[in-house]
């Protein structure tokens, strides 16, 4: 299951502070959308109104909609629980849960509400996604011992199999290879080519190779200065971001003369 | 290529060291003279062996100072003067494990003493004792139960109100004015002297269930009263040291608030409630006024909390040393409070041992 998203007139704020302003984009189906932009401009903010996972900040609120195939995800009565189940989320650093073993990990989704789930179906899913995630034939030896005796890269993709293993929608990547070394990084980078044909990506990414090598689209984003909120400067084709920007700040930026 | 370079004799490197059989040298020098000026004004071992450290620390740094200079001669200043605090500190403890592993084994190892209570010793029974030379009786077995059980019900009282309201702050809070509030009245409820909290849950069950109202129960809401900020303190201090990221990624998986707490970010943390509370635990088992004002004293075995006066082990020994059982004869009752002292310390030994075994049982997993 793969689902679009509409994202109209958009504003966040964290208390009166404007952090994002009006921004509006589609994120296709089935497609990786890469988000760049200098630190502070608001990517990794607008990223997490995405799963409504700003919330979690106290002050934090949105203006604007953001639709899910259709559906509004700040109408009236939707529950950020909901939400968050239909489009996961990877974070920059790695957060396996400490107290449990690699498979509960992955089984976290499941486990930690509660749900009944027969063994074999458990032993599947654990399977399944680990292997989606790229990681089955490193760890299918020990399953049962921590997740935190894992290096950063596989931490990581582990992070990945536990979002993917609660079949989401969408998944939202914040940073996630700002913490790992190159050949971690290129794990990661070939499954998200992969984990495209399934799922709809979005990634925010300081790497401005790593955006070219894995996204279909890139959208670049930017800020006027401290204080002021960021905005969506350019969203397009990620050929044409880096090749033929419409912007003088985008090819700034892309070919590094920014500042 | 010049040739390999031979080590030198004396190294340049080593200049202005004191050679190290310095401090020996001082130190016999230091127990010497001490033991002469000593003599000079009436010896006595105490005062030998601290005029002896002080002079060492004084010969030291000044060897040092003249020697090796400045830096060197404050680096052993700050040492003598940090290693003098630690024994400083540890004197009153050494003393006291020692005093009471002298008095307290004779009456600890006595038959009965930890299976019987004081349910027929009376005067003449240790007047009895000491004429005849035959073992003292009586026993401690109700104290130990009344402290054990009294101190169970106390914990059972602040573990719940101590642990929710710590999840209140740290997780639902949000730093509001209420919880400021309660932050700060925990913090005044750590300083209140416990007498007060045993006045304080006398005087409510006397409103309550009639004047005069002394159970085991009683002592334990007092003695919860001293528990439960204490036990507020070390969750919320536990609960704020699990990383945000993992709430996070619970939360972005969806999972709601209370799951998060109660599967992710309470076992995170257990290990550190579990030791918290322990200790807290052992914090009020000692303790004597509260049980004095709400527990009344029972010279026989009560195990219901809820009925009748129950004894405990501080005042059982309070009452043994100050209200002797044979006024004639204390030595009996001199023994067995020094044997409940005994045991009640190595009580509170076992709760801390047993703080650090759940510290390690409870903390996450590691290896590969």
């Amino acid at each position: 299951m793969s689902k679009r998203i509409d994202v109209s007139d958009l504003n966040v704020y964290y208390g009166d502070f404007l952090a994002v302003e009006d921004v509006s984009m589609t994120l296709d189906a089935k497609s990786v959308t890469a988000f760049i932009g200098p630190s502070g401009c608001g990517k990794s903010t607008f990223l997490r109104t995405l799963n409504r996972m700003h919330e979690v900040i106290p002050g934090a609120r949105v203006e604007g909609k953001v639709l899910l195939d259709g559906d509004n995800l700040y109408a009236d009565g939707v529950d950020p629980v909901t939400v968050r189940s239909q489009i996961g989320m990877v974070f920059q650093r790695p957060n396996p849960f400490p107290t449990m073993s690699i498979r509960d990990n992955v089984l976290a989704g499941v486990k930690l509400n509660s749900r009944r789930m027969a063994k074999s179906d458990a032993d599947e899913l654990v399977e399944t996604s680990l292997r989606s995630a790229n990681l089955w034939n490193e760890v299918k030896d020990r399953l049962g011992k921590p997740g935190s005796g894992l290096s950063g890269g596989q931490q990581q993709r582990l992070c990945i199999a536990r979002a993917i293993a609660v079949s989401p929608d969408v998944i939202l990547m914040d940073e996630p290879c700002s913490a790992l070394d190159p050949i971690s990084t290129l794990a990661i980078e070939d499954l998200i080519n992969e984990l495209k044909d399934e799922y709809t990506v979005v990634i925010v990414t300081h790497n401005m190779q790593q955006a070219a090598r894995v996204s279909d689209r890139t959208a670049f984003f930017n800020i006027a200065g401290t204080g002021k909120p960021g905005r969506l400067i350019e969203f397009a084709e990620t050929a044409t971001i880096f090749n033929n920007p419409g912007q003088k700040s985008t090819e700034d930026y892309v070919s590094g003369r920014f500042g | 290529m010049a040739a390999l370079m031979t080590e030198r004799k004396r190294s340049a490197l080593t200049r202005g060291r004191l050679p190290r059989y310095t401090p020996y040298v001082v130190a016999g020098s230091a127990i010497v003279v001490a033991a002469a000026l000593m003599s000079l004004i009436g010896f006595n071992v105490f005062g030998w062996a601290v005029l002896s450290a002080v002079l060492f620390a004084a010969g030291n740094v000044a060897c040092s100072a003249l020697v090796e200079g400045r830096r060197k001669a404050m680096d052993k200043l700050a040492t003598s003067v940090v290693a003098g605090a630690f024994l400083v500190a540890l004197l009153p403890l050494v003393s006291v494990i020692w005093t009471v592993l002298v008095n307290g084994i004779p009456g600890l190892l006595a038959p009965g003493f930890l299976g019987t209570s004081m349910k027929g010793v009376t005067g003449t029974v240790d007047n009895a004792s000491v004429t005849n030379h035959t073992p003292v009786l009586g026993g401690v077995y109700h104290a130990m139960l009344g402290s054990v059980l009294i101190t169970l019900w106390a914990t059972l009282i602040s573990v719940p109100v101590g642990l929710l309201t710590s999840i209140y702050l740290v997780e639902y809070s949000a730093d509001n004015k209420f919880s400021k509030v309660i932050t700060f009245l925990v913090d005044v409820m750590t300083g209140i002297p416990s007498i007060v909290a045993g006045l304080f849950a006398a005087a409510f069950f006397g409103l309550v269930m009639g004047p005069g109202t002394k159970t085991g129960f009683v002592a334990a809401v007092a003695l919860s009263v001293l528990m439960i900020p204490v036990v507020v303190r070390s969750s919320e201090e536990m609960l704020k040291i699990v990383p945000n990221e993992l709430r996070e990624a619970a939360y972005a998986l969806g999972v709601r608030k209370w799951r998060t707490i109660l599967k992710v970010v309470i076992p995170t943390a257990i290990s550190g409630i579990a030791s918290g509370v322990t200790l807290a635990i052992a914090r009020v088992i000692g303790e004597t006024a509260p049980l004095l004002v709400t527990a009344g004293f029972a010279t026989q075995i009560n195990s219901n909390v809820f009925a009748g006066w129950m004894a405990s082990l501080p005042t059982f020994i309070y009452t043994q040393i100050m209200t002797p059982t044979s006024p004639s004869n204390p030595d009996p009752s001199a023994q067995r409070a020094w044997a409940a002292a005994l045991l009640l310390i190595l009580l509170v030994m076992l709760l801390n041992l047993g703080a650090r075994l759940v510290a390690s049982l409870f903390a996450p997993k590691t290896g590969r």
